[in-house]
Parts: C-alpha cells; structure tokens; sequence
C-alpha cells in the first residue's frame, strides 16, 4: 500500500478551517436571496427585460458553482494538476451548451417556416384548465 | 490558493503521487465528472428542446404552491426553502470534513447525522411537491399548464421536469445512503482505527456534487 509516496496522507493536506466554510455558507445564500429578489421584482414590475433577468440568472449559478466546487469541494487547495484535468474537461460544455441551443433554435425556424400549420396550430389560445382535476378523469389513476 | 510545490519538483518523473490525492478520491472526481456530463446532456437536450419549441409554460406559474398554504400564490417560496436546505446539509458535510480532519470522531457523527436529516428533508420537500404536481394532473405525458402565451403547451415540460428532477432526487437519495453508511462506520471507529477519514471526503465530494447540480437544476427549472 505505501510503494507510491502521496506526499499526503492527509495529514499534509493543508487544514480545513471553518472560517471559509461559513463565508462561503453566507454568499450561497445570499446570492440565491439575490436571485429570489430579482425574480420578484420581474414578476411585479416586468422590469428587467426577461434577457437581462436570465443574463444575470446565469452568471449567479455559474459563481455559485464555483463556489460550491472551490470551497466546498476543496478543488482550489488541490494541485494544479488535478485542477486543469477536470477543469479543461468541462471546456466540452462551452461546445456543448452552444451547438445544442443553437440546433434547437434553428429547427424552430425551419419548421415554422416549412410547416405553416405548425405555426398556426402553435398561435391558437387555450381556456387555463381547472386547478383540480377531478381525479377520475386522469388517465392512469387507480381506483 | 492551490499547494505550493517546491521549484522545480518533477511531478510526472514516477515515485510521487502527480496529484497529491488518494487514488480514492482521484476516482470520485473522475465518476462525478462522468455525472456532470449525464446531467449536462439531460439539461443540455432540455435547453435543446426548449428552443425548439414555439411556446413554455411560465415556471412561476407552475411552481408557486406552498405546503399548508393552500392556492396562495407564492412563486419560488418553496424551492428556495429546498434551495436552502440543500445549501445547508452541503455545509454540515463539510464541517464533517473538517471534523475528520481533527480526528474528532464525535465532531464527525454529530455533523453526518445533521447532514443526513438535511438531505431526508430535501427529499421530502421533493415527494411534497411531485405529489402536489400530480395532484394537479402533472405526469410523464400529461401536462395540464398552459404556456405563458395561453396557447396549448407539449407535454416536454413536465417529462423533462420529471426526468431531470427525478434523476437528481435519486442522486440525494442515493447520497443520503451513502452517508448513513458512513455515519455508521464512523460510529462503529472504523476510521478512527484506521487513522484518517478519507471515506468521509469522498462522500461529501459526492454530496456537495449533489447540491452543485441542484444549482444548475434550480435555474434552469424555476428561473429561466
């Protein structure tokens, strides 16, 4: 077992303390409290357009990640090396959030352009169904 | 900061461990890079979807119920309130961690079992609102809400919320396993006795992915 010299055995990691962890509790927070008060204000004055909500929306998750991964998972006190092997990996989902997006977007364009009755169909007004179903209408309930 | 390394120390040159990990943990990170990537293609085709299609309901819409609070309209309420309790049993793990870290094993059990009531908390929050949302006529291939323009909505919101929340809560539950049987190792001194609680560390690194998702999954759900 002791062939390979880890220069931990984690005793050499440097110490957790708590300090950090409760930092990192209170930003958490308060960016999901940020996040929570703008979605408010959104919804009772439509102010900020929904982009601009959703821009923030995104840079929040993507700090509360790094939060999360840095502190909580203690990457940012592991070496380098670990760092950039997972750290490039994820690059991939640059790619992949891009072209996936756009993919999709682009076959909403191409079939409401080629299929008009898909457009319209998508145009007709719905009555808002009752809150409660009656549960005997629901397919697959069980007696 | 990452670890200082001493100038010019060869870490690829054999004998030395180039990481500075146990191959345990080493593994861990690489299986939850494999999971990020599942949930990345979930949400991913979620997003795909979403912009191939004319219309979507709007979330705060569909999410604005609250246990005992009747039809009170209440957006977000709840799933902040999950937010929250996810956020808070990641923190109880890592103060575990550090626990272990000190070799304190009494330290180590209170902060497991705090972190193992967060997550049984979350997990019911998660079965209050699935049943709550079934209750409205919600299901795989059924979706009783309307888009935010009023025109009929595909039944791709709630297959994609079922799946995606589904998977994740399989995740919790899984992980909430995971750390009852490490609770009990630990209380039987099975790491004590071995003189380092690296079992711990692994588990919270897959607790604290959990709630990492949850983040992705609160947004692109409930917020976007």
């Amino acid at each position: 077992m002791s062939t390979i010299q880890t220069t931990a055995d984690a005793h050499h990691v440097p110490e957790f303390s708590t300090k950090p962890i409760w930092r990192t509790f209170w930003i958490l927070l308060g960016i999901t409290a940020a996040e929570l008060i703008i979605a408010t204000i959104h919804l009772k004055t439509g102010f900020p357009p929904k982009f601009v909500v959703n821009g923030i929306y995104l840079i929040l998750t993507c700090a509360k990640a790094f939060y999360i991964i840095a502190e909580f998972m203690h990457l940012r006190h592991e070496l380098k090396n670990l760092i950039m092997t997972l750290g490039i990996t994820c690059l991939l989902f640059v790619w992949f959030i891009i072209s996936f997006l756009y993919e999709g977007n682009s076959y909403k364009e191409l079939r409401n352009r080629y299929d008009r009755h898909h457009l319209e169909q998508s145009k007709v007004k719905v009555q808002a169904p009752e809150e409660h179903e009656p549960a005997a209408k629901k397919p697959g309930s069980v007696e | 900061m990452a670890q200082t390394i001493p100038a010019g120390q060869k870490w690829w040159g054999g004998g030395k461990s180039p990481f500075n990990v146990e191959y345990g943990k080493v593994l861990m990170w690489y299986f939850l890079m494999s999971d990020a990537f599942t949930f990345g293609a979930f949400l991913i085709s979620y997003g795909s979807i979403r912009f191939a299609t004319n219309g979507w309901p709007d979330p705060n819409e569909v999410f604005h119920s609250f246990p005992f609070m009747g039809a009170t309209h209440l957006p977000l309420v709840f799933v902040s309130l999950m937010t929250f309790i996810l956020i808070m049993s990641s923190v109880t793990m890592v103060l575990a961690v550090a626990a272990g870290h000190q070799g304190d094993q009494k330290a180590v059990t209170k902060w497991m079992i705090l972190t193992i009531i967060g997550g049984l908390a979350f997990l019911s929050c998660q079965a209050w609102e699935w049943t709550h949302l079934h209750g409205e006529g919600a299901w795989w291939g059924r979706n009783p809400f309307i888009n935010a323009d009023g025109t009929a909505a595909t039944t791709n919101f709630t297959n994609f919320f079922f799946t995606i929340t589904g998977f994740h809560g399989f995740h919790v539950f899984s992980g909430v396993i995971i750390n009852i049987v490490m609770l009990i190792k630990n209380i039987r001194g099975d790491f004590a006795k071995r003189g380092h609680y690296l079992m711990i560390e692994k588990a919270g690194l897959y607790w604290h992915f959990v709630d990492l998702v949850w983040v992705f999954v609160f947004t692109c759900f409930y917020l976007l």
